[in-house]
């Protein structure tokens, strides 16, 4: 087993906890840390969140996380943002006002549209299970080992628009809308939903994400 | 596509998962790790751990068994009974919790709402309610296993919870739980309908009709179940449990079944996850399968 330094980024949000437990369950122990020298030294870097998209900018700004984050990004090692976390990957967002975001993936962070009457009314935030469907190839990335149609754990009331289709990796459709649930640009990774605690399937992603071959970029780790 | 989640709800008192009806004449179940693991590989959608007697203790001594527990089970685990402050939270969430009920604490204390929802994210904040029907389209909510009044009404207290923060109502019907007569349609549907927030049907599920008309007359976005889940794992576990030595609690049920008498109770067919799963697609209701 080769000496893997996973790192989940520690901003005070989120529940880190059940990540944690998820990369243990496949037999890596994870530090969650806010630390710059320990996270350009990680060969995984995991992003997680929960709440809301200005106060989790604000922390990652705050402890100067922004800038470490964007260089990481420059490694090509591999990024996983996970539901807010994936939020914040992108360019803007409009939750209680606009705030920038870490521009890691060109696009916008919206409210999901409230049901209109000629609907069939839904709620929100999306709470519950819900499917992902292919927006383009799957292999060499994280859903390499999920199938199309597979269900994983939703909760939000924002979803992602990427800028460029070729961004979107699946979608999932929730009453009228249908929305952004995995991105990937390069080395990029986020789901919207939390692979965490989404059983199988979920475990699926982490297992890929951390022994994945995700493209060409980064060292592939699992080997030697 | 959505699908709406099915939930194993676990009513634990000490070591063991009990069972009882009205919340009250609780019986051994067994051992809940064995459930919870079952739940999980048969492909729950969520689980609900409830501490029965914490009110009583004024904490939740659930803690290692969530430990226990979340190290092999991946989907949301919700944890109530005996919440009473921020630190409680902390503490269950750090233990493996991904949400806590909380009902007596928020009824003293609603700011409790507020500030749990502002700290940890309102995806984490379960309001449980635990009513009663008081007249026509009037439900009060009760606390400690539906024994103690509190004078104040369902649908306001749900609404103002809602405001204060909550991300989600488990609504248990006092009146229906444990009896396998279905679920509270009126309450549910009521609550359903006055909140934007995800409501869970909790209390009388005895077949899968139930949950079915839980989630199409009474709106539910998700449907709790006990009875009907623990006397069909029964089933599958049942020379395990009765082989165990159990150092407390009723076990007259568990030494009847060790003697032949049949799974279940009047009204209450066991079932697995699969197979309400695999009725609820028959009749139309989007389910992970």
């Amino acid at each position: 087993m080769p000496d893997l330094k996973i790192a989940i980024i520690d901003y005070g949000l989120g529940n880190i906890f059940s990540i944690m437990r998820a990369v243990k369950f496949l037999g890596h122990n994870s530090v969650c840390t806010a630390d710059p020298s320990d996270i350009m030294k990680a060969d995984r870097v995991i992003l997680p969140g929960v709440g809301a998209f200005g106060d989790g900018m604000a922390q990652l700004k705050g402890k100067g996380l922004d800038r470490v984050l964007a260089e990481y990004a420059q490694t090509g090692k591999p990024v996983l943002g996970i539901c807010l976390g994936m939020q914040l990957l992108f360019t803007t967002s409009e939750e209680f006002g606009l705030n920038n975001g870490l521009n890691l993936v060109p696009g916008h962070v919206r409210r999901i549209p409230s049901s209109s009457p000629t609907d069939a009314p839904y709620k929100i935030p999306h709470v519950g299970w819900n499917s992902i469907n292919p927006a383009g190839g799957w292999r060499g990335t994280v859903l390499e080992n999920n199938q199309p149609g597979a269900f994983f754990y939703f909760v939000h009331s924002y979803r992602a628009i990427p800028e460029r289709d070729e961004h979107v990796l699946a979608t999932t459709s929730y009453g009228s809308v249908k929305f952004c649930s995995v991105v990937h640009k390069d080395n990029i990774f986020g789901c919207q939903f939390h692979p965490e605690l989404s059983g199988p399937a979920g475990l699926a992603i982490y297992r890929q994400f951390i022994h994945g071959h995700l493209g060409s970029r980064h060292k592939v780790l699992g080997g030697a | 596509m959505h699908s709406t989640r099915i939930i194993a709800r676990l009513d634990i008192k000490g070591p063991n998962l009990v069972k009882g009806v009205h919340l009250e004449g609780l019986r051994v179940m067994g051992d809940p790790k064995l459930f919870a693991e079952g739940y999980y590989q048969d492909g729950v959608d969520e689980m609900i751990y409830m501490d029965t007697v914490a009110s009583l203790y004024g904490r939740n001594s659930l803690t290692e068994f969530v430990n226990a527990t979340a190290k092999s089970i991946f989907v949301p685990l919700t944890v109530g009974g005996g919440v009473r402050s921020l630190e409680d939270i902390s503490n269950l969430l750090r233990a493996g919790a991904d949400k806590v009920a909380i009902n007596t604490a928020v009824i003293k204390n609603p700011e409790l709402i507020r500030e749990a929802s502002k700290r940890f994210g309102a995806q984490c904040v379960v309001l449980s309610i635990e009513a009663k029907k008081m007249g026509d389209f009037k439900y009060e909510c009760f606390t400690d296993n539906g024994r103690e009044r509190t004078g104040v009404d369902v649908l306001e207290w749900c609404q103002r919870a809602e405001g204060l923060g909550a991300g989600e109502i488990l609504l248990t019907s006092v009146d229906f739980e444990g009896t396998g007569m279905g679920y509270d349609i009126q309450l549910t549907r009521h609550v359903s309908d006055a909140v934007s927030i995800p409501v869970i049907a909790s209390g009388g599920c005895g077949q899968s009709a139930h949950v079915a008309q839980a989630i199409v007359e009474g709106k539910a976005d998700a449907v709790a179940m006990a009875s009907v889940l623990h006397y069909g794992k029964l089933r599958d576990v049942v020379s395990t449990v009765v082989s165990q030595d159990f150092k407390e609690g009723n076990l007259n049920y568990l030494k009847d079944v060790s003697q032949g008498q049949a799974l279940g109770r009047k009204n209450i067919a066991p079932l697995s996850i699969s197979e309400i799963k695999e009725d609820l697609i028959r009749r139309g209701i989007p389910c992970r399968i």
